[in-house]
């Protein structure tokens, strides 16, 4: 079977196993800057135990591995009552375990903002809430673009592993395809590819795109 | 568009050919022209300083002879061989690696940021060259590099690391370590200008001894126009890509010809 | 559900074995990192502008698709080109090229800020290009490198588990052969977990105050 007729046959699966993808890409971005943002300004707190228990899940979610996880969400929260369907679970965890890690890049960001910005704040009499959203959070927002479009590489990259917990993702049908054909080259290749144009010409660019976007908006650039 | 390198001698030959030659040297960075039709001998033994204002070129000519840049246009000799170019098939070509490297042999330089190793003392400063480039035995290499400490005063500091050094004792290790090379020119970059004011006489202290002393050709770069004109024996005025004006330094600094050396000495003496 | 301490205890030396075994595939593969790290930055400063662009590339290739894919790729190739590579090496091989591309980022950025000086002293002593790299280049870029290289060495741990999908005998294949032999997957689950943040934890302190030794000992 040459190439061609590998693509032909297969091709479907390929892109069920593509948009899934995609979809838990999508999800699981949400899941992370939600966390991240929440975990961030907990991290800022001076409350300790506020301060303390945002301090308690990164290094939880950042010190294990994102397949342990995965697994602990699947196999062990329902024994403890708790069911998730394995789709949600799959974009669920990989968003948890990455917005420990973009939770640095958020406060790292709120830091890097001028202090002189927060005094004018204050001068003006803002209330912290009304400072943080309308001074202090757009200008973060700014100067944590560009590390957070690692991250989202990265969160791509985190749900082909659910494909371990049996998400039928780009990943799950490559492996499928490669035990009934064993053709691997064509099979994982193919998947590869496809990650790859994801990552470098669409998700990288778009993220490119935007900072500058951001930056015109805040009058940066 | 290439240049006709006919034009080039392939050496220079005779008993009194000048240690460095710039002929119809050019530099440019895309468009713009840094220097052009550079034409500069430097006799062996010489002590020739370039002053000028910023941008006029003057560091670049230092650059590109220790190969930093590379030129545009001409040839640079460095004693009578090309430095720039090597001889193949009868006819100039652009140097490779191996001629580059022979002929850069015997070119040293001092930077305004000294750029001494940050992880090695002064000592294994000094000793790096001799050890690594020319092979000398470590023994050697330490005899020649304490020796050359001392000269420049620096021996009780030789196993410090330069991050506990001054501005001023790190250029005086920076001058050891570039003799410790036996270069038979020194390039000086503006070594004293990244300096406080009380230590500039510490560095030009071990350049004058320099003078004279080892039969070394001295070229050198400065805003410290007293000194230039105490130990050079000529000066170039640099303006805008070319040389203005050059001479003995009492000609020069006292009765200038041209109207811009005469303007640009006089905004120096303002300054000070 | 109850925690059942009895069990847990019963399977410790399982878990000590695979751990050890975990810290072999990991170490192995950072091994292998490290090294392919310098080839992949090296080759992008090379001169030969094909070469460059073409590490580059693959470098790029590498950062942006799955381990896990890299991983299947590596085992299930090389049978079609007759060549069997065992589980362990394949992972390893896999893990080696994968964190090679991500530590030859952090070398380019350690590179990178050594200050243009230190080149322009170096050929002021007319040192030739290697040992401009191995005398004075490299040792200024390491420091910098360091944290980069460390969080790497315990980013490797944690994906080990990846290499259980071709069954290799570490930490997370142990579990699911546990779980699924007893049907109780709470206790192994949580053990994996448990030794995961044992070891990460401190490694990324000693890593840290490494770093700060190292700084001190170069005078940066």
């Amino acid at each position: 079977m040459t190439y061609i007729e590998f693509l032909q046959a297969y091709s479907s699966r390929i892109i069920d196993g593509s948009l899934i993808t995609l979809v838990q890409f999508l999800f699981a971005t949400a899941v992370a800057v939600t966390t991240a943002l929440a975990l961030g300004l907990m991290r800022l707190s001076n409350n300790p135990a506020v301060k303390g228990s945002a301090t308690i899940y990164i290094e939880i979610f950042r010190g294990t591995s994102l397949v342990v996880q995965l697994f602990w969400v699947f196999f062990v929260l329902p024994l403890f009552g708790i069911t998730l369907d394995k789709f949600i679970a799959g974009f669920l965890t990989v968003g948890l375990n990455m917005g420990a890690y973009g939770a640095e890049l958020v406060r790292g960001a709120i830091m890097a903002v001028p202090k002189g910005q927060w005094e004018a704040a204050k001068a003006i009499n803002m209330t912290p809430l009304q400072r943080m959203r309308r001074i202090i959070l757009p200008q973060a927002f700014v100067i944590m673009l560009p590390p957070w479009g690692n991250l989202v590489i990265e969160i791509l990259k985190g749900t082909a592993l659910v494909s371990l917990i049996a998400v039928t993702d780009l990943m799950f049908q490559a492996r499928q395809i490669n035990i009934s054909t064993f053709m691997s080259v064509q099979t994982f290749g193919t998947a590869i590819i496809i990650y790859y144009v994801f990552a470098r010409f669409m998700v990288t660019p778009f993220m490119r795109y935007f900072e500058r976007l951001m930056a015109r908006k805040i009058g940066r650039a | 568009m290439t240049e006709d390198m006919s034009q080039y001698p392939l050496r220079l030959e005779g008993s009194n050919i000048p240690m460095v030659s710039f002929k119809n040297v050019r530099k440019s960075y895309g468009p713009l022209v840094v220097l052009d039709q550079l034409y500069l001998d430097i006799d062996a033994g010489e002590m020739v300083t370039i002053i000028g204002p910023s941008g006029s070129g003057k560091t670049t000519v230092l650059r590109m002879l220790m190969t930093l840049e590379t030129i545009n246009g001409g040839v640079i000799y460095v004693d009578g061989e090309p430095l720039t170019h090597m001889e193949k098939n009868g006819i100039l070509v652009p140097a490779d690696v191996k001629h580059t490297r022979r002929i850069r042999s015997k070119i040293g330089m001092c930077f305004q940021h000294f750029n001494l190793f940050p992880h090695l003392t002064a000592l294994q400063n000094c000793m790096e060259g001799p050890v690594q480039v020319l092979g000398i035995s470590k023994k050697e290499a330490a005899e020649r590099s304490l020796e050359l400490l001392d000269m420049v005063g620096m021996i009780e500091k030789k196993d410090q690391l330069p991050s506990r050094l001054s501005g001023g004792q790190q250029q005086r290790v920076a001058i050891a370590r570039a003799l410790a090379m036996r270069p038979k020119v020194m390039l000086f970059d503006e070594v004293t200008s990244a300096l406080d004011p009380e230590v500039i006489s510490e560095v030009t202290g071990v350049i004058r001894q320099l003078v004279g002393a080892h039969n070394l050709t001295m070229l050198m770069v400065t805003h410290q126009m007293g000194f230039a004109k105490d130990i050079s024996d000529r000066v170039c005025f640099f303006y805008n890509g070319s040389i203005e004006e050059q001479g003995a330094p009492s000609k020069l600094f006292e009765n200038p010809e041209r109207k811009r050396t005469q303007q640009f000495l006089n905004a120096v003496l303002e300054a000070n | 559900m109850e925690w059942r301490w009895d069990w847990t205890w019963e399977l410790v030396p399982r878990f000590i074995d695979a751990t050890g075994k975990t810290l072999v595939a990991a170490g192995g593969g950072y091994a292998i990192a490290i090294v392919l790290g310098l080839v992949f930055v090296l080759a992008q400063r090379t001169p030969s502008r094909i070469l460059a662009f073409v590490a580059r590339e693959f470098v790029e290739l590498i950062r942006s698709t799955p381990l896990l894919l890299q991983v299947f790729f590596v085992f299930y190739v090389g049978p079609q080109f007759g060549v069997q590579l065992s589980p362990w090496t394949s992972g390893m091989v896999a893990i080696g090229l994968h964190y090679g591309a991500y530590l030859s980022e952090v070398y380019r950025g350690g590179i990178e800020s050594v200050p243009k000086g230190q080149w322009e002293a170096a050929t002021a002593i007319n040192m030739s290009m290697a040992k401009t790299y191995y005398r004075i280049i490299i040792p200024q870029a390491l420091p910098p490198a360091i944290a980069g290289m460390g969080n790497y060495l315990v980013g490797i741990f944690k994906d080990t588990p990846m290499l259980s999908v071709i069954g290799v005998a570490e930490l997370m294949h142990t579990a699911n052969a546990v779980g699924s032999q007893s049907y109780r997957y709470l206790e192994p689950y949580t053990m994996v977990g448990i030794i995961f943040l044992v070891i990460s934890l401190p490694t990324a302190f000693m890593i840290s105050r490494f770093e700060k030794w190292v700084r001190r000992k170069m005078g940066m």
